[in-house]
């Protein structure tokens, strides 16, 4: 069980010894608390009507877009065990190797730390890039920002906003209702923060955005873990593995990867870069589960197009998801045929980049890429290397490799988050088709009103009412629709054209508000 | 990010009317019309209406069109060059006679007008639309 996102942690472990205002089991057993409980616990109080917790870029959107609704950082609080907002997101990026320099598979317009998304990464980036997204993806490929210019961007909008004024350090624990209205959010903070082991935010709202519940892995890979005790020749791209890379520099050596997506795609150029750049022998086996070879889709209408193994696509989701027909259209929808809609944008995919179609091709050529389609059987270790049996459509099969790169990113069930299966548990918050937290239009956790309300974005809602949760420009989506819910209870200013151009020019001088 | 047939269609109106209307406002003193101030206003703005209400049944077209389409989408690019579709369809009707409520305009000054007017609405619907309207693109382009 995780206590919070996959991201390094700052906050101590939650295995600490007894310590004064701590958690007891009546609190632990009972759904709604009193005041007087968390008094009897001696656990301290503090009051502020928004929190939101995670502290990612899902936190970061939603408090940039009150700011700008006006609600002064004294009303708010973040409570994260990160540093920044980008840290956990660039943990990943980085790992599954997209560093600084490389870009991400996102919209020029999906901007996070401008609300309004214009001017868009591209028209800040130059000339070039606007032509780029002027014929996209027509004549070019789709335009995407590097990680670094997202990241840096970020940084001057945190200050801008004045976000680090509000951001309590820790490791939230629990949200529990509270008799009388409101909830109680529970802190942990990093040793010696505090006098006491917890501190509960009583607050009008709170905001969940904790991010993936965790990675899950295959269970052949789990089993190879468990029974060999072997983490380094077969990872997931989600962990670091830079040994592998370094590995490989050292001696030339077999890789098998598995997954369609596009972080294999991007371990796939990783690996075939080193090959050119440092001279290596590098020879790969791709593994397909499902081998897509050309266009695909429930019919006419709706094709994907495909090639070589993949699935093609721009981004994450069919680009009306943000805004368009399929985002009206999902949004209608409940139940069965919600979940239908899902299947039917769903599926792994990549995007179509030219560099990668030219490494590949010359791989398949001079015959050091070669691809099988099929599931791996079992894994076993031989001296330094891992034999992997693999049925595949040309029957089982026998190869060894001195890596396995497995490059599908599966998610963990919600439960798997501490925070999630307490609010399964004890708050009222439900599961919606797809198995993740159940949110509504507003994003309000349903099932969880007490005179407040919970909002929860990001990851764990997917399979709601907005499909692109998980994305840059859905995590903003989200935020104004949490900030609308807000500004009609009257916590913040509404943002109609005059506030919203002034907002934008103030954004645009970098003004501080 | 991406606009629904109906934000299309509101989105068209309210930029074609208001920054179309303002352009126009603008640009017709300097367009060669060959005619007086008054003339010329009931041309250009009898180009703008044409293509105001012309352009929502164009919009049925695109939006049949883009269901072949897996995103769902309609391209910057296409934005841009139906302009050219549009702009000959609205001139064939002027020249034509089709607008039986006015003699027509000359070519370079009909050029001139649809031309500009067509670039500066393209380029306030692709960035500074989403300033003041910042729930526009979220809702698919619609305005009400």
């Amino acid at each position: 069980m995780s206590e919070s996102t996959i991201a390094p942690q700052h906050a101590q472990p939650p295995s600490a010894p007894p310590q004064r205002g701590d958690l007891n089991d009546r609190l632990i057993a009972t759904d709604v608390w009193t005041d007087q409980m968390l008094a009897e616990a001696g656990i301290p109080i503090i009051d502020v009507p928004f929190v939101t917790f995670g502290g990612g870029i899902g936190s970061f959107v939603t408090v940039d877009y009150l700011r700008i609704c006006g609600v002064p950082t004294s009303a708010m609080r973040v409570l994260t065990p990160l540093k920044t907002p980008w840290e956990s997101y660039e943990y990943l990026t980085t790992v599954s190797q997209i560093p600084r320099t490389e870009r991400l598979r996102s919209d020029s317009a999906s901007t996070p730390d401008n609300i309004w998304g214009f001017p868009s990464y591209a028209l800040r980036e130059g000339p070039k890039q606007w032509w780029n997204v002027f014929v996209e993806p027509i004549f070019k490929r789709y335009y995407t920002p590097k990680a670094g210019h997202a990241f840096t961007s970020m940084e001057r909008e945190m200050y801008r906003i004045r976000y680090p004024e509000m951001v309590v350090h820790g490791q939230v624990r629990m949200v529990r209702r509270r008799a009388g209205g409101g909830y109680f959010t529970v802190l942990t903070p990093p040793e010696g923060a505090a006098s006491t082991r917890r501190i509960a935010y009583r607050s009008q709202w709170v905001h969940v955005a904790v991010g993936y519940p965790g990675l899950k892995f295959l269970p052949d890979l789990q089993r190879y873990r468990q029974e060999h005790n072997d983490f380094a020749k077969v990872v997931n791209a989600y962990e670091p593995h830079e040994h592998v890379y370094e590995r490989l520099h050292k001696r030339p050596g077999t890789v098998l990867i598995r997954g369609g997506g596009i972080v294999a795609s991007r371990v796939l150029q990783r690996l075939i870069d080193d090959r050119d750049q440092r001279g290596l022998q590098t020879q790969i086996v791709h593994l397909f589960r499902t081998y897509v070879d050309k266009a695909h889709g429930p019919g006419i209408f709706k094709r994907r197009r495909g090639a070589d193994g993949w699935a093609y696509q721009g981004f994450n989701y069919p680009k009306s998801v943000w805004g368009g027909q399929l985002k009206q259209q999902v949004r209608k929808t409940h139940g069965e045929e919600r979940a239908r809609l899902y299947k039917e944008m769903g599926g792994t995919n990549t995007p179509l980049r030219n560099d990668w179609l030219e490494q590949l091709d010359r791989g398949r050529r001079e015959g050091w890429y070669r691809v099988v389609i099929g599931q791996i059987d079992t894994m076993r270790p031989v001296g330094d290397l891992v034999e992997v049996a693999v049925s595949s459509d040309q029957g089982p099969q026998l190869g060894t490799f001195d890596f396995v790169i497995d490059c599908t990113g599966l998610e963990a069930d919600i439960r798997e988050h501490r925070v999630l299966a307490d609010l399964l548990d004890h708050s009222g918050a439900g599961r919606n088709p797809v198995g993740r937290l159940d949110v509504g239009t507003n994003f309000e956790l349903l099932g969880t009103q007490n005179g407040g309300k919970i909002y929860a974005s990001g990851s764990a809602t997917l399979g709601g009412p907005f499909p692109g949760v998980d994305t840059f420009f859905g995590l903003q989506i989200a935020a104004q629709e949490i900030a609308d819910d807000l500004i009609k209870q009257g916590f913040a200013q509404k943002l109609g054209p005059g506030r919203s151009t002034s907002q934008w020019w103030k954004w645009v001088r970098n003004k501080q508000i | 990010m991406l606009p629904t047939l109906n934000g299309r269609i509101q989105t068209r109106i309210f930029l074609l009317v208001v920054v179309g209307g303002l352009w126009t406002l603008i640009i017709t003193p300097i367009l060669p019309t060959g005619v007086g101030i008054g003339a010329s206003y009931g041309a250009t703005f009898s180009v703008i209406l044409v293509t105001t209400v012309l352009g929502v049944l164009w919009e049925l077209l695109y939006h049949g069109l883009q269901q072949f389409r897996w995103e769902k989408d309609w391209p910057t690019l296409f934005g841009f060059l139906t302009g050219i579709n549009e702009g000959l369809l609205v001139w064939f009707l002027f020249a034509g006679g089709a607008v039986f409520w006015h003699d027509g305009i000359p070519g370079p000054a009909f050029v001139i007008h649809f031309v500009t007017t067509w670039i500066i609405v393209f380029l306030v619907a692709n960035g500074p639309m989403r300033v003041p309207f910042v729930h526009w693109r979220i809702n698919g382009g619609r305005l009400v």
